[in-house]
């Protein structure tokens, strides 16, 4: 038999999710097992923060980070997974592109802060105590928090990120997909793919999508409709039935598990590797289609202007799950003029 | 782009068939306009990628003006139609991200207005120096968050 190797699951800003779908390989659990040793893992084994920080470094042979980097506790546990461990995998939608704790970069630390401890219906805080990352009581005990962040970081922005799995949380087949990687890895029949790897598809999902209506044909939406408004063919192209779907910006190798529940793509993907931008790539295709009509002359920049509102929150909508990651990463103040 | 202070960094974006021929035309006829902007010049407007625009804004760019021809005079038939619509909704987005959306601004200059295009920049400028630098110029890059790159190959 070959060599065992150990792997460590770690997480960051998450909702625990992608360890959930670690262990939805069901039965396939055990042929990873076979080869794997889980050394470290907070959600699925009794360890302690220490147990990490006492390995020596690169024991581990493979690390999967999920969830975003929120606070210093969050950057100091990815510096110490990427020492500890010889590969390290952004695993899931947040260790990738920032995922749904991402988009706290619309706000900020002071008011993220202020919604939570101040404004908030149920929030009983006379003295308006925000947390502090330090504090001594009387008998000079000191207790510390972790420091929370202005923005939101994504893993690869504070570590050097080996291989990335976008999604979530990844699907079964994607983790077949890993789990036969590292074990012809293990076995010597193939090398890791190239540093930087997505390991997913190239192409987008609309060309897997079950429900492309064929190249060549046009896709023209005169209204937009909210998901939650219409109930919508099962067969139908979402785009065609005028129902926002990120298929035309986000990376393909998920297997279209939405499209298949008749739920539009919500683009947790991200991007494919051409783009800088899903969110600048969903825009693009989506204003391309909208309302084009014959008596396009006629229209006026206001009628246009009509057009466009019926999307009514575009970044929420094209940056769900990337806006640590897209070219502008976070919400400014401008003048007013 | 320079980033030295009290320096605007304005971009247009001109397409091949009237916009660039119109701006063309406000040089031979050495009509006077600022000079701190700088040209690209595209096929289309349609080619303006919402993206070019993104990527400008967060590498410092203050203001972009698209110029294209009239609705009606595409070369290409409809791409101005489109350009409408993705600058109308990049307007919307630009808000949304904390931007005034007048630092995006869309034109029609055909190859014989030369005198509008002259007109359009500096009105374009002016109002560009009024709202001052942009926000994200000031954007300190933590992390390593500076080195995104344009992808070099394309689907």
């Amino acid at each position: 038999m070959a060599r065992k190797i150990s792997l460590a699951l770690k997480r960051g800003a998450s909702c625990v999710g992608c360890d959930i779908a670690v262990v939805n390989l069901s039965q396939k659990l055990f042929d990873l097992l076979e080869i794997a040793d889980i050394v470290f893992s907070p959600t699925l084994l009794d360890v302690k923060y220490d147990d990490l920080r006492k390995m020596p470094d690169k024991s581990i042979t493979i690390g999967l980070y999920h969830g975003a980097v929120r606070n210093s506790d969050n950057e100091e546990f990815a510096k110490i997974m990427r020492d500890k461990c010889q590969v390290l995998i952004a695993y899931g939608a947040c260790a990738h592109m920032g995922g749904i704790p991402g988009l706290a970069n619309v706000s900020n630390r002071e008011k993220i802060f202020q919604t939570v401890y101040k404004e908030t219906f149920s929030t009983d805080n006379p003295k308006c105590v925000f947390p502090q990352t330090e504090w001594v009581d009387d008998r000079g005990h000191k207790l510390t928090l972790p420091e929370f962040y202005d923005e939101v970081y994504t893993l690869d922005d504070v570590v050097d990120v080996d291989y990335y799995v976008p999604a979530c949380p990844p699907t079964h087949e994607m983790n077949m997909e890993i789990l036969n990687l590292i074990k012809d890895w293990v076995e010597g029949k193939r090398d890791l793919p190239p540093k930087g790897t997505v390991i997913a598809r190239e192409k987008t999902l609309c060309d897997e999508c079950p429900r492309n209506p064929g190249k060549g044909k046009k896709i023209t939406v005169e209204k937009l409709k909210y998901i939650s408004e219409v109930e919508p063919d099962p067969e139908k192209c979402f785009l065609e039935q005028g129902i926002l779907c990120l298929g035309p910006a986000t990376r393909a190798g998920c297997g279209a598990p939405c499209i298949e529940a008749n739920m539009p793509c919500r683009g947790c993907m991200g991007p494919t590797s051409f783009v800088m931008d899903q969110g600048g790539s969903m825009l693009s295709a989506i204003a391309s289609i909208l309302g084009i009509s014959e008596d396009e002359i006629e229209l006026s920049e206001e009628d246009i202007e009509k057009l466009v509102s019926q999307l009514k929150d575009p970044l929420g909508c094209f940056y769900r799950f990337s806006l640590p990651k897209s070219l502008l990463r976070k919400v400014v103040q401008d003048r007013e003029v | 782009m320079s980033e030295e202070n009290g320096k605007l960094n304005i971009l247009v974006f001109t397409c091949n068939w009237c916009a660039y021929a119109g701006a063309d035309l406000a040089g031979v006829s050495r009509l006077q306009m600022p000079t701190e902007f700088r040209q690209i010049r595209t096929m289309c407007s349609a080619r303006v990628d919402p993206e070019f625009i993104l990527y400008a804004f967060r590498n410092g760019a203050d203001g972009v003006m698209v110029a294209g021809c009239h609705p009606g005079d595409c070369h290409y038939i409809g791409g101005n139609y489109r350009t409408r619509r993705r600058m109308a909704l990049l307007k919307m987005l630009l808000q949304q991200f904390g931007l005034n959306p007048r630092r995006l601004r869309l034109e029609w200059v055909s190859a014989g207005e030369g005198q509008k295009f002259a007109r359009v920049v500096s009105e374009f400028i002016e109002e560009i120096r009024k709202l001052g630098p942009s926000p994200y110029r000031k954007q300190g890059a933590k992390h390593g968050q500076e080195n995104i790159t344009c992808p070099e190959k394309r689907g």
